[in-house]
């Protein structure tokens, strides 16, 4: 059991740095709402983390390694590959924020964020009971 | 902690609302006003808002800023006041450009985008807070 317990709370590390990201784009996002030009941008949760976890980020390239002398490259940081929402309603001065779009998404990724924390205090507690004596 | 980059951006959201209502408040309190400090009509005053990166996130966190006040290049309001000192020989007055209902549209914007962004600094807050209780179970 504890030999993964990094791993479990690496991969919960990962994912609530993802979903801070993502608040802070949703965040941009409303704070813009109003601003001329501005367009509305976002990433998806699911693909950025499972690039996370498999060591590369989207739209980059890894480095091949051709030898076993080559050095391994310490994992690049978390991060979602940016695209621009597609807006279903367009507005005269440009800006393609739709506000209850992106109400829903902060309020489904501050939930999600939520769900993590506990998710991690869960485990801590799982290890916390392991480690009680049984008798008292 | 990347989170404090949210309120970064919530309250520069906050500071360009206010000053979009300021200059709303100046506009409607000088719908009337015939003369300006420049001697000409009062010109309605608009802000206009820019996008501007917060802390080093890049794309990632885009505050707002006001880039310029700009006058309204719209034609002053001709009143047909031939008693006014400021009458012109065919007794028309030059008023301010401002239109009243632009503006309390204006204002009712401004006042929404700064509740939002309230809204979104309290997510925030709660957020960070369930962070810190992590482990207290």
């Amino acid at each position: 059991m504890f030999s993964n317990i990094t791993a479990d709370v690496s991969y919960y590390k990962t994912a609530m740095d993802l979903r801070v990201q993502r608040q802070q784009i949703i965040a941009s996002n409303i704070a813009n709402a109003d601003t001329p030009q501005y367009k509305a941008k976002d990433f998806d949760f699911s693909q950025a983390l499972q690039g996370a976890m498999y060591g590369r980020q989207q739209g980059d390239l890894t480095l091949a390694k051709t030898s076993t002398r080559h050095i391994e490259g310490s994992a690049n940081p978390a991060s979602g590959y940016l695209q621009y929402r597609t807006e279903k309603q367009s507005a005269v001065d440009g800006n393609t924020v739709d506000m209850d779009l992106e109400r829903a998404a902060i309020a489904e990724n501050s939930m999600q964020y939520e769900v993590l924390t506990r998710l991690i205090s869960d485990k801590f507690s799982g290890i916390k009971s392991a480690l009680a004596s049984p008798q008292g | 902690m990347s989170l404090f980059n949210v309120f970064n951006v919530a309250s520069s959201a906050l500071g360009a609302q206010s000053m979009r209502l300021n200059a709303v408040a100046s506009n409607l309190a000088n719908a009337d006003s015939v003369i300006s400090s420049d001697g000409e009509p009062y010109r309605a005053k608009q802000v206009v808002f820019q996008a501007t990166p917060m802390g080093n996130m890049g794309d990632l966190s885009q505050g707002v800023a006001v880039r310029e006040v700009v006058n309204d290049p719209a034609p002053p309001r001709m009143q047909y006041d031939p008693s006014s000192p400021f009458a012109d020989d065919k007794g028309y007055v030059k008023m301010s450009n401002v239109n009243v209902v632009e503006e309390m549209v204006n204002m009712i914007s401004a006042s929404r985008s700064y509740q939002t962004n309230v809204e979104i600094m309290n997510t925030a807050k709660q957020m960070m807070m369930k962070t810190l209780q992590i482990g207290q179970a």
